[in-house]
């Protein structure tokens, strides 16, 4: 696939979001300096922190305390300021004598489409979708998918969910048509809507589950999509990385090819985060973990390694230059790689043992941009 | 009626005391979520459960029930609970 020329102007901003506290992360223009700006919010579980793409300035980080419910805080001054939402995502309240769901934390935040200014999207834990008209001052919840009997069951309950709880995440509008979303939940399955979040279809077909076991792989519930992402450059195209396998998808097709299969056998296809090119549809990233066994998930033999796809998942290389050669035991979560859009396009991953490293020309060449964070939640780029 | 804040709660209240009034701990905490905009939400959720790691005391007895009533004298603690490391 033919790669689109798009060089962002500006400076990079790894935005992280950490157990303790959220840190903004300066780069010089050459991306080699970098500033850290916080801690933001110390000791809060921050889940997520966005950059509004449409404003180059708005800012909005998923925030808990251990204590206190959840919220969400904005800043319309790249973190100079901070203001909470008057309306954070929560449920409905149940009718009486019925049990109703409560927001525990809100765990992944999507702005709207260029063409849609102020609109934002958020998926919780529990699985919540929930949408703001207004920059992310108040929200609503948005879609069937909440109360929906059938999906509820196919959400299962807290116990069926990760260990920081089940999740909604991976929320994706597609950029040509504001009423095409993909969202993904852990447990519950892939899923589409054409019409604005009134319906959706699941999308699991060619995604295995869990086995030895006798799960019916046509069941929603039995599915752990960790991160699903669309291509920019083509958005026909979805990359995913799934508790059992990494996965392509072209539309219109509705089978998901398990790529993961071309993995390296010793390292396996078990994982959390998927990255996409900004420009090449053919290129993709993951950072696998340990799979086996007890599923320690943590970089197979103690030697972390990004690999990397040019096309399409047919066969993947390792990228390891200047990461630990041995006794390196990271666990790199779901939102915790990202890639900036420059004309070299450079990785970001944070691990669980608070390290923010940066991945020069595409993954080539690693170095330690910081140290000695709490575990990192995510990481996102953004060009200011 | 007094009530105490916990440290957690002070970026809403900015002191560790404050007044409030209400009938009942219900309407009491509507009267400090009308003080403190967005208070009221961290420390019960949405289906008027008070959240599993927040504890509130009335005259020193711990409150269950939303629905108890309050006389202007009392005085209620929020007590952020243990939760992690």
């Amino acid at each position: 696939m033919a790669r689109k020329n798009s060089k962002p102007a500006g400076r990079t901003l790894v935005l992280v979001a950490t157990r303790k506290g959220a840190w903004l992360f300066h780069g010089d223009a050459a991306r080699r300096k970098w500033r850290a700006d916080g801690p933001h919010f110390l000791g809060h579980n921050i889940s997520h922190v966005m950059l509004d793409p449409r404003d180059g300035k708005t800012l909005l980080a998923a925030a808990k305390t251990g204590h206190l419910g959840p919220t969400i805080f904005r800043s319309t001054d790249l973190g100079r300021n901070w203001k909470e939402a008057a309306r954070p995502p929560a449920f409905a309240k149940a009718a009486e004598g019925k049990e109703g769901r409560s927001v525990n934390h809100t765990f992944w935040l999507t702005p709207g489409r260029a063409a849609d200014p102020n609109v934002w999207y958020a998926g919780t834990s529990p699985q919540g979708l929930f949408r703001s008209g207004d920059g992310g001052v108040t929200w609503e919840p948005f879609s069937i998918i909440n109360d929906d009997p059938q999906y509820r069951e196919w959400m299962g309950t807290v116990q069926d969910g990760t260990p920081d709880g089940p999740k909604l995440h991976s929320i994706i509008v597609d950029p040509r048509n504001g009423r095409h979303f993909y969202i993904a939940m852990s447990g519950g399955g892939v899923h589409e809507s054409t019409d604005a979040g009134r319906t959706w279809k699941t999308l699991i077909k060619g995604m295995d589950v869990v086995e030895g076991f006798g799960f019916d792989a046509s069941k929603p519930t039995f599915h752990d999509p960790h991160c699903v992402r669309i291509c920019p450059s083509n958005p026909d195209r979805l990359y995913q990385q799934n508790h059992c396998g990494i996965y392509r998808l072209d539309r219109p097709s509705d089978t998901w090819v398990r790529i993961g299969r071309n993995m390296p056998k010793t390292v396996g296809d078990i994982g959390f985060p998927m990255v996409v090119h900004p420009r090449d549809a053919d290129t993709a990233w993951v950072f696998p973990m340990d799979g086996t066994q007890v599923w320690p998930r943590t970089s197979p033999g103690g030697k972390p390694a990004a690999y990397v796809t040019r096309n399409g998942g047919k066969s993947w290389q390792r990228l390891d230059a200047g990461l630990p050669k041995s006794q390196a035991w990271w666990t790199v979560k779901r939102q915790c790689m990202a890639a900036d859009a420059r004309d070299s396009v450079a990785l970001y991953v944070g691990n669980s043992n608070g390290e923010l490293w940066m991945g020069r020309d595409e993954g080539k060449r690693w170095s330690c941009i910081a140290r000695h964070l709490p575990e990192v939640y995510a990481v996102e780029t953004a060009q200011v | 009626m007094k009530v105490l804040i916990p440290s957690s709660l002070r970026s809403y209240t900015e002191r560790g005391t404050t007044e409030a009034s209400g009938a009942t701990l219900a309407a009491l905490l509507m009267d400090l979520e009308r003080q403190y905009p967005g208070i009221r939400f961290r420390v019960i959720d949405e289906q008027d459960r008070v959240r599993r790691h927040i504890r509130i005391f009335v005259n020193g007895e711990q409150a269950r029930d939303l629905a108890q009533p309050l006389k202007p004298a009392d005085e209620v603690i929020i007590v952020q609970a243990l939760s992690g490391g």
